[in-house]
């Protein structure tokens, strides 16, 4: 378990260009694996263009209350990278306006924005169809002054999107830590407790599942099956549905990956895994991602790697969706993480 | 060539054996895939059974392969030894009970 960021610990990695030079070294120079842009030309695929915009993604900053070893945006309480109130209202002119059906605001730990709650009351406002907030769950009892976190988001209608690695308090905690298993359970048992995932209540709660080491989620279904079940049995907890989401090979999942000497045969296994058909909707042809200070991105992942999209409005002071929608997506070996088995997104598997 | 009888990244290989005989190699890989899908057992119960089993023909790749397997299914370490286990259990159990035959034998031979 990590206790600090890599870049609070000043590793390599935590450079973007160091990451993209792995990603594009190893077997994929020699010609022992493909190439992610060739294997979707296999397709006419490539370049990879959006189709209609329809998620917003608003990353409010890297501070995390947690340091998870598998993170991808390498958050951690030493992060700085807070978005500001004059960012946050350049993001609610957009929110007004955007064609896009859903807003997803993540982080780090979206909450410990000091203007957090004023922006969800704002963007709320804009009658967005679908309002997410990704909570790590353990924020909810991190400090009295989240307690009431489950009633705010109650009190907005915001759709709750959270991490749960495993229904068993080992695996939980090796991969975010110690502790978290158990303030997880406390607080999906809280945001129940207000309404939240309940059968057929309209208060949606949904969990992210992400493998807790070098392997590929299994198929969805299984998991929230066998979720649900234990959840229930063992602690009372009633949830909608679970997103199995696969790590893709940046940050700290990368130089897991690399200490572990297991990211040789974690590629081959994303090769091997490619599905044709996951391709198709990939979620970067849907969401633009922003970043704390306003740039654009094709997703969370390039915005990690710092690859800002490749369009003339590169801000969101300048967002125009028109221009923005006709672009090339920027793409590298880590996409393979989104095209791999039944394909992978922030809403789950994408076929 | 290798120096070894086993090389861990032969795994990813196998698919190759179909090159060589491609009928009876892609007979196998479909029957294969249609033995794990979920049916009357859970695809977890399938990957638990195959894991004792590979243990019990003491392949190593399948070892490697059916770890794997039970991680990505969200099975537990726990769940696993005691897989490991029914295997061994069934493996020491067909060697005990040839001890019948043993005392057969024994009584039939002695005064």
């Amino acid at each position: 378990m990590a206790i600090k960021s890599l870049h609070a610990r000043h590793k390599d990695l935590a450079q973007t260009n160091r990451q993209l030079e792995i990603l594009n070294g190893g077997p994929f120079t020699d010609g022992e694996l493909p190439r992610f842009e060739d294997k979707i030309a296999e397709t006419g695929h490539f370049p990879l263009r959006p189709g209609k915009l329809e998620i917003l993604q608003i990353n409010v900053g890297y501070m995390c209350n947690q340091v998870c070893e598998h993170c991808h945006v390498d958050a951690g309480p030493d992060r700085k990278e807070i978005m500001t109130r004059e960012t946050m209202e350049q993001c609610l002119e957009v929110i007004r306006h955007t064609g896009a059906h859903t807003l997803d605001l993540t982080g780090g730990a979206p909450e410990m924005n000091p203007d957090f709650r004023w922006f969800v009351d704002e963007a709320s406002k804009a009658g967005i169809e679908d309002f997410i907030v990704r909570s790590n769950l353990t924020i909810i009892r991190a400090n009295k002054k989240y307690y009431d976190l489950p009633e705010f988001f109650k009190s907005h209608n915001v759709h709750i999107i959270s991490s749960m690695p495993h229904y068993t308090r080992g695996k939980t905690d090796k991969q975010r830590g110690e502790g978290v298993f158990d303030k997880s359970i406390k607080a999906l048992q809280e945001l129940n407790a207000v309404g939240y995932g309940l059968p057929d209540g309209k208060l949606r709660l949904d969990l992210v599942y992400n493998p807790s080491g070098a392997f590929l989620p299994g198929d969805q279904a299984a998991l929230e099956r066998d979720f649900k079940i234990a959840l229930k049995e063992d602690f009372g907890i009633y949830f909608h549905n679970l997103f199995a989401i696969t790590n893709l090979p940046i940050a700290r999942f990368l130089d897991y990956l690399i200490a572990s000497e297991n990211y040789e045969d974690y590629m081959f296994a994303l090769v091997e895994a490619y599905n044709p058909v996951a391709v198709e909707n990939v979620m970067c042809t849907n969401t633009i991602s922003v970043s704390w200070d306003g740039w654009l991105y094709d997703c969370d992942f390039n915005q990690m790697l710092g690859l800002k999209v490749a369009s003339k409005i590169k801000h969101i002071k300048d967002y125009n969706e028109d221009v923005l929608n006709d672009r090339e997506i920027l793409i590298s070996q880590h996409c393979y993480g989104c095209t791999a088995g039944a394909g992978s997104s922030c809403q789950g598997k994408t076929t | 060539m290798a120096n070894s009888y086993y090389e861990s990244a032969d795994l990813r290989k196998f698919g190759k054996i179909t090159e060589w005989s491609e009928e009876l190699g892609n007979k196998f890989f479909d029957y294969y895939g249609k033995v794990f899908e979920e049916g009357a057992l859970t695809a977890r119960e399938k990957s638990l059974i195959a894991l004792a089993v590979a243990h019990v023909v003491k392949c190593p790749y399948c070892i490697d392969a059916y770890t794997q397997d039970g991680l990505q299914k969200g099975i537990t370490k726990e769940e696993m030894m005691e897989s490991v286990h029914v295997g061994a259990a069934i493996e020491s159990g067909a060697t005990l009970v040839h001890g019948v035959q043993m005392m057969n034998k024994y009584n039939k031979l002695s005064m």
